[in-house]
């Protein structure tokens, strides 16, 4: 770890103002940074503590929607009341990613600005162009297995980790930020995240200093609400692939549909062409399969991701005719 | 019950599920590891590993200038200033746990991450971030890092465990010519690595030319060797200090970089220096588990008698380091045939130290040899236990010897009643539970079973108290406990009057822990030790002219609840407390010592513990997700030395090849012979949600041709086969074959693929 100097923040105009410079950053739960700084991954010379700041609290909208704060624990997200009987898929999506010793100390805030965790992001001996702008790419034609399928680039092939920002823009959620000028605006958790392009090393939209002090559920979407998460392992593995979906079905024609795939690109992947392939189709096994493929049909392996695509396909229209209720399939039925 | 509560209990405590007595010292935080010493000395400095960027090549320049002239660093040891050692690997014709393990030596990169130097400061902060200030180029070469199975690959000189590379019998091709039914397989295993909670670390001290290490070390005596080879000075120079270890698995068998770095850094210093391997440096500066590639050849008759039992292992080799995994060594005692061919080679490879990792061979060998049985099964049309059964040899199918003990089959007859095999799905994806798909499987567990050569010290205090004394170590597996309950029983005291010393090279030399041997070897030593000491005593009690045994015979005296009682010559009756009898002794009381080596019976009979290992399992059919319902293991290990830490062996054994089976593998980017998942987020192991419901079986049955104690090897038992028996059950389950482990979901998804 290098040297570098600490500041708490007592207001979050005067944390935004501080953290302007490109070289320092916020901490809050420090359950990514931390490592990433030991490690030397990253390196900023100046930390502005915001973990004080009055940001912690959940509160309805007018608009019978939620404010979470920014410094709201997963672990508080995930078990609010509220959360669990209305929103059940983010607290499912909480739930399933790190373990509780990380979820009682990171944020909500947080989660959503977390790196990647690819292999070559993490070896500061290998080229990666998010860390090392200009250096290549490690993964591209190295190990893969955890990386993108959708919307990758020949610079970068890094995927987003964060379960609960799947879950967020399957829900419409957005961010609140203040920058650095004082001004507050509102950012859709969709539109918060970057694809890598030319340039990986930017993740998001945030101007340097830019704080996210909260993020806003709208009403809930209509239907039944799941996420599904297909790991290696069955607890504290990021995700190969990840599926929110929440799905309505009116007589037997999708009738609301908002689905977001995690594990498979550089940011959270709102599937529009799959819930566009759907609405107002047969909620069957073969209309959720053609959507799958629709939302794939761009999708590229790189070698050790090749099974994603396959799994994906598979995985999302399984976790669609879950959400409609199908039963599961018959003894020597086919999988979908 | 875990204590004993009378002294009638002492006679019986061998076996008993005695609590560990070195818990309350671990719980405490009284339990002092390697690098976490607290007696009031020298504040150490603290050194920071430097890694080699690249795969095979030389350093073209280093310049640790910037580093120097950090804060806090006191010294920044390179292969220019570091102090000359004997080479690497010499005396080639040493075991490789005693040759040396000289670093920065000269600018040859052998393996990536190999350490290029060492920074010692004041904190580790300082050194840490310092490292990164050491400038280093290189002129990279191309390295050869992998075997892959076309390589026909070198006969090694021998195989870990003494057994030769090549073992067969009969005219092999023409048997399996000649076989109804056969099958031709290749199976594969990925790299692992031990990674044990507790990492390789050292903090080194030296004294008037005396060089004190606290390490965290399974083998002290080749240990101690090592080091004084390394450093060109006499063993008796160099003491290693071992008292507890937070797991090894084979890993810690021999002394790595940071033992010696620690040693070289503190005589410059001439102040203490503590080394500790980072998580990420295990993977290089710590040995792993090759890869391999496994061809298994069966042949049987139509009624499933086996003919013929063919079975290849390649696996890479670290040049430089004799190592080869003895892969087929259960397939050489498994089951009866008339021609059998066992053979294994080594592809030399520019990697780290490729070494003993828990169960070496049975790890990998037992999975896929169970799952070749498991697929020629099927194709006989046989239940699978039925075909194991019908298989039993009566001798050893390699060697031809007689078994000291055959229980095999008792554990896959009493395993598949407990479980209920008959219930299983015959048909492969033929039951489900909502969208799982269930299956099951088994598989027979085989490992072989060692005596090494080990002495002890057993002393007992005019204060009735019994210190035991060895250089056996403790990984954490409970050598403490089940020598404290040797000792106890065989002096007849209660197990509270026992002190168990370990971990200190100083002591009595014995084999250490590994290969399964330890607590029968050891604990064979002590045994002989209290044996002496009781012979000592009593003779003693006889002789001593202020004894009130004095003019007893010897034989003749009876030992009960701590007091012998005997008949003088005049027939009148007496006796006397042992601790009065050892105070008659001297000042220090009484000592003796005992020793141990393998005998005939290691020689004239085949000698291995068994187990059964029986589960069942989900898979879904969307994403080829493997979860595990429930296991069982049924094992048959000679007598059980403690009920409770036996059991806990065991399990963790059936949980690190739970491990095997289904998550670990350490990816190495083959471009540059660097492993990239190197931490514990993707080296994935299993965690509690991957281990369902484990039922531990001991059928037990002294075998008094393994040791005096009649126990066998129990450490690496429950890990052999249960690879094997979920292997199976994935194919029971989906009708998947997956023949390369790990099974991971997406090798079970490309043949639900293949299926649409």
């Amino acid at each position: 770890m290098r040297a570098f100097t600490y500041e708490r923040a007592e207001a979050a105009e005067a944390a935004a103002g501080r953290a302007a410079d490109p070289s320092a950053s916020f901490i809050a739960g420090g359950t990514n940074l931390v490592d990433l700084m030991k490690l030397q991954v990253l390196s900023p010379s100046h930390l502005v503590d915001v973990s004080r700041l009055p940001l912690d609290r959940i509160e309805a909208t007018e608009e019978g929607g939620l404010r979470i704060g920014a410094l709201v624990t997963n672990s508080a997200l995930a078990n609010d009341e509220r959360i669990k009987a209305t929103w059940p898929l983010l607290s499912r999506a909480l739930l399933s990613g790190a373990t509780a010793q990380l979820r009682n100390k990171a944020t909500t805030g947080g989660n959503l600005l977390q790196r990647t965790r690819c292999y070559y992001f993490y070896d500061t001996t290998s080229p990666c162009n998010k860390r090392e702008p200009g250096s290549g790419c490690g993964a591209l034609e190295g190990f893969n297995r955890i990386h993108a399928i959708l919307g990758a680039s020949e610079h970068c092939i890094a995927t987003h980790p964060s379960d609960m920002a799947v879950a967020m823009v399957a829900l419409g959620a957005e961010a609140e930020t203040l920058r650095p000028d004082g001004r507050r605006r509102r950012v859709a958790v969709e539109a918060l995240h970057r694809l890598p392009g030319e340039r990986p090393e930017l993740e998001t939209v945030l101007e340097p200093g830019e704080l996210i002090e909260a993020v806003v559920l709208p009403p809930p979407p209509k239907g039944r609400q799941l996420y599904r998460k297909v790991r290696d392992r069955s607890s504290y593995a990021f995700a190969l692939v990840s599926v929110a979906v929440a799905l309505e079905v009116e007589g037997n024609a999708v009738s609301s549909l908002r689905l977001a795939l995690g594990g498979v690109a550089h940011k959270p992947w709102r599937a529009s062409r799959a819930e566009a392939a759907l609405l107002g189709q047969p909620a069957t096994r073969d209309s959720f399969r053609a959507a799958a493929e629709a939302e794939l049909a761009e999708a590229v392996g790189h070698g050790g991701n090749d099974f994603k695509l396959p799994l994906a396909r598979r995985v999302i229209a399984a976790t669609l005719a879950d959400a409609a209720g199908l039963t599961p399939e018959a003894e020597e039925g086919e999988p979908v | 019950m875990s204590q004993l509560d009378s002294e009638q209990d002492v006679a019986g405590v061998i076996g008993r599920p005695l609590d560990r007595v070195d818990g309350p010292l671990k719980v405490t935080g009284r339990a002092r590891y390697a690098t976490e010493r607290r007696d009031g000395g020298a504040r150490p400095a603290v050194g920071w590993i430097v890694e080699a960027a690249i795969g095979h090549g030389r350093i073209a320049r280093i310049d640790a200038g910037r580093a120097e002239r950090a804060p806090g660093v006191l010294l920044v040891l390179t292969h220019e200033n570091a102090a000359e050692q004997t080479p690497y690997g010499l005396p080639e014709d040493a075991g490789r746990f005693t040759q040396s393990r000289a670093v920065l030596q000269g600018n040859e990169i052998r393996h990536f991450g190999q350490a290029v130097a060492l920074v010692v400061a004041e904190t580790l902060e300082q050194a840490r971030a310092a490292a990164a200030l050491v400038e280093v180029d290189y002129d990279a070469e191309s390295g050869r890092y992998e075997a892959s199975p076309e390589d026909e690959g070198e006969i090694p000189d021998s195989l870990d465990g003494g057994g030769q590379p090549d073992l067969g019998k009969g005219d092999f091709d023409a048997v399996l010519r000649s076989a109804e039914v056969s099958l031709d397989q290749r199976y594969t295993t990925a790299d692992q690595i031990a990674s044990a909670m507790e990492p390789h670390a050292t903090e080194a001290s030296w004294r008037d030319g005396k060089l004190t290490l606290h390490m965290s070390l399974q083998i002290l005596a080749s240990g101690k060797q090592a080091i004084a080879q390394t450093l060109g000075i006499e063993p008796e120079r160099v003491r290693i200090l071992s008292p507890f270890i937070g797991g090894g698995f084979g890993s810690k068998l021999g002394v790595h970089a940071d033992g010696v770095l620690a040693a070289l850094a503190a005589r410059e210093l001439d102040r203490p220096v503590k080394v500790v391997q980072h998580r990420r440096n295990l993977f290089f500066s710590g040995p792993h588990r090759g890869h391999s590639s496994q061809r298994i050849r069966l042949g049987a008759d139509a009624e499933g008698r086996l003919l013929a039992i063919g079975h290849d292992s390649l696996q890479p080799m670290a040049r430089r380091y004799q190592f080869a995994e003895p892969v087929a060594s259960a397939t050489r005692a498994s089951y009866a045939c008339d021609a059998l061919l066992t053979r294994h080679r080594v592809v030399p490879v520019d990697r780290p130290p490729i070494d003993s990792m828990r169960a070496p061979g049975e790890a990998i060998g037992t999975p896929t040899f169970e799952a070749a049985i498991d697929e020629m099964a099927e194709q006989l049309g046989l239940d699978p236990l039925e075909f194991r059964l019908r298989n039993a040899p009566q001798r050893e199918p390699g060697g031809g010897r007689p078994f000291s003990s055959r229980d095999l089959e008792r554990c896959l007859k009493e395993g598949a009643e407990r479980f209920g095999w008959h219930e299983r799905p015959v048909r492969p994806r033929s039951r489900n539970d909502g969208r799982w798909l269930i299956g099951y499987g088994m598989a027979s567990a085989v490992r072989p079973n060692l005596l090494m050569e080990a002495s002890a010290r057993a002393r007992l205090g005019g204060n009735g108290q019994v210190v035991c004394e060895l250089d056996m170590t403790d990984l954490g597996t409970g050598s403490y406990t089940v020598l404290t309950q040797i000792a106890a029983e065989t002096l007849g005291v209660e197990p509270q009057r026992v002190t168990v010393e370990l971990g200190d090279s100083d002591l009595p030399q014995t084999s250490g822990s590994g290969g399964s041997f330890g607590a029968g070897t050891s604990g064979s030593a002590l045994y002989r030790a209290c044996l002496a000491l009781k012979e000592e005593l009593a003779r003693i009690a006889c002789e001593h002219a202020d004894s009130p045994l004095n003019g007893c015979v010897p034989d003749a005296l009876e030992l009960a609840g701590g007091r012998l009682s005997g008949r003088r010559a005049d027939g009148t009756a007496a006796e006397a407390g042992l601790d009065a009898i050892a105070a008659l002794g001297g000042p220090d009381g009484v000592s003796a010592e005992g020793s141990i080596e393998a005998g005939q019976d290691h020689e004239d009979f085949a000698q291995y513990s068994y187990g059964a290992q029986f589960v069942e399992l989900g898979v879904d059919p969307a994403s080829g997700e493997i979860r595990l319902r429930r296991c069982l293991g049924v094992f048959s290990a000679g007598r059980i030395l403690n009920a409770k830490t036996a059991r806990s062996q065991l399990m963790g054994g059936m949980i690190y090849g739970i491990g095997g089976a289904l998550f670990e593998e350490a990816m190495m980017d083959s471009r540059r012979g660097a492993f990239m998942n190197r931490d514990l987020a993707e080296y994935h192991l299993p965690v509690n949600r991957d281990v369902p419901d484990l039922e531990v079986v001991m059928l037990e049955e002294p075998d008094y041709r393994s040791n005096p104690l009649g126990s066998r090897g129990i450490g690496e038992l429950g890990i052999c086969g249960i690879g094997g028996a979920i292997a199976n059950a994935v194919h029971n389950a989906s009708g998947v074959r997956v023949r390369d482990f790990p099974i991971t979901l997406d090798k079970v998804l490309k043949g639900l693929e293949t299926r649409v």
